[in-house]
């Protein structure tokens, strides 16, 4: 036994109201860069739906994630290393930029500088990647809501795999949404196809990261990754991916979707597991098995010998304390209704989902039912509007059973805490029938419906040997504190380093951001492949500054209200017209 | 000797060798994450696919020739039996079909480096100057091979390019060896020098990353962070923490 600790995260979908609250903060922190504007580290995307980028969840065409050959043992499924290594001049499998879609500004300059015309001047969307007018065909979450339906959504290669009377079904429409980040696997297949072995899973918490430094841009982790999660910054050509905000929960604070998710949805706690028998939990002969085979992985933190263990291999105690109070053990092990997504890929994904039951109580309530009543809703669990075998195939590589057991302890949730709440003596038969104590019901009820904040994030903080306390918060710091110049190979940061765009040392992205947000009010192009730091960018526009030939020229003396510039005269004094 | 041909035969060659070496290494150490192949697949790949295997294939098989072409003296292939005439037949059917397949290759992703409007804006000027360095030498090269055996006057390079070569690795360079040696070798050898002065400059520093280690690591790669590793702030050069606690071990 080789105890190892992880950091994890469980998503309660019953409360995503789809907001994209936790894109768009993950983006302003971490992909608002050039090269990345197409990235988005954390997605929302609406089930069913064609996902982003589109069909990443069809291998038998992008060929991710891992699979067993024909004897048995478990192999990439893209194929081995030799087949890598002589395809690495052209990945037949990687996405393009249209698969995820082609990122865009507007030409707003147009608004304040075209002349006079009969009609409103118009910001043309123009293309980021080669600055010329383009037509927006498809975005992040073009299919949002449903949205396109149901054209778009027959191409959910879910939906293609749930029967045909699924699909009649689906006349009547369900929907649900799906945050996704990148699953911090167990058994990482973009690791695993990284020919230079750049990217690495971190010993102390199990987050898998890219080696900037040794990144060479070959671009196989792309295909690798089943979940499409790691990206190809096409202006540095390295390899990028979700980083489970390692700066932050290395000092306790929870990621920054899970920070700022308006639904509280988000759980983060440590989970430990036995390394030694990751392979052979991926290698799980039956799809069906590998939902168990994964939980046989993981370790009771409970356990006295298991905490030796963890102790001898090195796991820190407070990790040992935390994994104790993981809300994450608690919803995977202990109340058994968090499930991983696609564990088919066999990559063991340690980003687990509890499914939705929502519409269940209303659908019941209109039909003229008591839709908290037990029994009712446990006979609804088959007819749910989300079909459960949709929610099987992305939780449980198509088995209903374990599908169907979460939903009927959510209900059953639902039904006994009515009781207690309405001040009832509550029905002890309600736990029973899912195998519950009264006491398991309301723990999971605190977990989820009160869902406190330190209840919902148990981060112990990374351990450094450095001793010095103030020290270390001071290095962790990523407000300015320090002079921003002040970092290995400053000043020179935006522009491009000697040897082209992408060379010189990384800027760090604090940095970044505040020199693009100076630059961007000196440019003058939408779009400048000699510098990477010089692109408008709206999202992180703050409302202050402009770009200076933004609006007309100030007249030199102040005119008579009366008078109303000439617009054409603005124009012509542009020296670009 | 002329001072021009000391100059072009002697003095270039060690300038280039030593700045590719000194180089190379000197990018390795302080821009690391600038070596990169700084892929453009994500913005086409209908053209790569044909072009890019075709120029790399065609350019290693290229490489291969020149190894053995420039390394193994004609003595030792004669002492086995490999009569000029059959050595010279077989390099150049082979150095034929690898050159036109770089050349076609080349050719392919030159002109979607210029037509496809995402590619083209992500070119760079030193792209460029490469660009036409790579393209200069190895249509030079492709040229004096086959106008020299189309026009029938073939030159026995292995008895003057590649003892001059091998020459300059003995430090006692044999000038007179290369200038004997037809017009078209000689630009050849200058554009080659200019170009392996120019490498560790360009992103071609990639070639020296191919992933040979990927055939025998592990799959999965586990790394630890080191005390020092935390936060997205590395420690400064010569402003590393001293003190007890900086040398504690990193268990």
């Amino acid at each position: 036994m080789r105890v190892m600790a992880q950091l994890a995260m469980v998503m309660n979908l019953d409360k995503c109201i789809g907001c994209h609250t936790c894109s768009v903060t993950c983006k302003q922190a971490w992909t608002n860069r050039t090269g990345v504007e197409y990235v988005w580290f954390n997605n929302v995307e609406t089930r069913p739906g064609q996902g982003y980028p589109r069909t990443y969840q069809d291998q038998e065409r992008w060929q991710g994630g891992w699979t067993l050959n024909r004897r048995g043992r478990l192999t990439l499924r893209a194929g081995g290393r030799v087949k890598k290594l002589l395809s690495i001049f052209s990945n037949p499998l990687m996405p393009s930029i249209h698969d995820y879609y082609e990122p865009w500004t507007y030409d707003y300059e147009n608004l304040t500088t075209a002349p006079v015309q009969q009609h409103t001047p118009v910001a043309r969307p123009k293309s980021l990647l080669t600055g010329k007018n383009m037509k927006v065909r498809w975005s992040a979450n073009w299919d949002d809501d449903l949205g396109g339906g149901p054209e778009l959504t027959k191409d959910d290669p879910v939906l293609k795999k749930v029967s045909d009377k699924i699909k009649l079904d689906f006349e009547q429409t369900f929907m649900f949404y799906l945050p996704r980040i990148c699953e911090h696997c167990l058994n990482p297949a973009c690791a695993a196809s990284c020919p230079s072995g750049a990217i690495y899973k971190r010993a102390e918490d199990g987050i898998v990261l890219v080696d900037q430094d040794r990144c060479r841009g070959w671009r196989m982790c792309v295909t690798g990754c089943p979940y499409k999660k790691v990206y190809f910054n096409h202006r540095t050509g390295k390899a990028e991916k979700c980083t489970f905000c390692y700066p932050r929960v290395e000092v306790g604070l929870p990621t920054v979707c899970a920070e700022t998710c308006v639904g509280r949805l988000r759980y983060i706690g440590v989970v430990l597991y036995d390394a030694d028998k990751v392979l052979e939990a991926a290698s799980a002969p039956d799809d069906h098995d590998l939902y168990r085979a994964q939980r046989a992985v993981f370790l009771d933190p409970a356990d006295p010998q298991v905490q030796a263990a963890a102790a001898a291999d090195g796991v820190p105690r407070d990790w040992i304390q935390a994994a104790l109070r993981s809300p994450v053990w608690a919803l995977i092990n202990r109340f058994e209704v968090a499930l991983p997504l696609h564990p088919e890929y066999r990559t063991l994904p340690m980003v687990w989902y509890i499914p939705p039951l929502s519409p269940v109580v209303d659908s019941l309530t209109e039909t003229g039912h008591d839709g908290e009543n037990a029994g009712n809703l446990f006979g609804a669990i088959d007819t749910l509007r989300i079909p459960m075998e949709y929610l099987a195939e992305l939780f449980t590589a198509g088995d209903t059973v374990p599908v169907r057991n979460v939903l009927a302890r959510l209900a059953a949730m639902r039904s006994f805490m009515r009781d207690v709440n309405l001040g009832r003596e509550p029905d002890v038969g309600i736990a029973d029938a899912v195998g519950m104590t009264p006491q398991d019901i309301e723990d999971m009820h605190r977990l989820l419906a009160i869902a406190k904040y330190e209840e919902r994030y148990v981060i112990p903080t990374a351990h450094t040997e450095s001793g010095d306390p103030g020290q270390l918060a001071h290095q962790l710091e990523e407000l300015a504190t320090e002079c921003s110049l002040d970092y290995d190979g400053g000043p020179g940061m935006g522009g491009s380093g000697p040897f082209g765009e992408s060379s010189g040392g990384v800027t760090p992205i604090a940095l970044e951001n505040f020199h693009m947000l100076k630059q961007r009010q000196t440019s003058d192009t939408i779009v400048d492949p000699g510098d990477k730091s010089r692109r408008v960018n709206l999202l992180n526009w703050d409302g202050k500054g402009a770009a200076d030939e933004l609006f007309p020229p100030r007249a030199e003396e102040p005119q008579s209200s009366s008078e109303v510039p000439d617009p054409h005269e603005a124009g012509d004094g542009d020296p670009r017209r | 000797m002329s001072p021009g041909d000391l100059l072009l035969w002697v003095v270039v060659p060690y300038v280039a060798i030593a700045v590719f070496v000194g180089g190379h290494i000197w990018r390795y150490r302080y821009d690391k994450f600038g070596w990169t192949t700084r892929s453009s697949q994500l913005y086409e790949s209908r053209l790569l696919r044909v072009g890019s295997p075709l120029f790399h294939f065609g350019i290693l098989l290229v490489i291969g020739g020149h190894v053995f072409g420039l390394l193994v003296p004609e003595s030792l292939t004669k002492a086995l039996g490999v009569s000029e005439s059959r050595y010279h037949l077989g390099a150049v059917v082979l150095g034929t079909i690898s050159g036109f397949m770089t050349v076609a290759g080349m050719a392919i992703l030159i002109y979607r480096r210029r037509t496809v409007g995402p590619v083209f804006s992500a070119t760079t000027r030193n792209d460029k100057g490469m660009y036409v360095l790579l393209a200069a030498t190895i249509l030079a090269g492709l040229t004096t091979t086959v106008l020299g055996n189309a026009l029938g006057h073939s030159h026995d390079y292995r008895l003057t390019v590649a003892p001059y070569f091998r020459s300059i690795f003995y430090a006692h360079p044999d000038v007179d060896l290369i200038t004997k040696a037809p017009i078209g070798f000689q630009i050849h050898v200058t554009l080659a020098w200019v170009l392996f002065a120019a490498w560790p400059f360009t992103r071609l520093v990639h070639v020296f990353s191919a992933p040979i280690g990927y055939l025998t690591r592990p799959y999965v790669v586990y790394r630890s962070r080191g005390p020092t590793d935390l936060g997205s702030r590395p420690e400064r050069r010569g402003w590393e923490h001293v003190g007890s606690s900086s040398s504690t071990d990193r268990s």
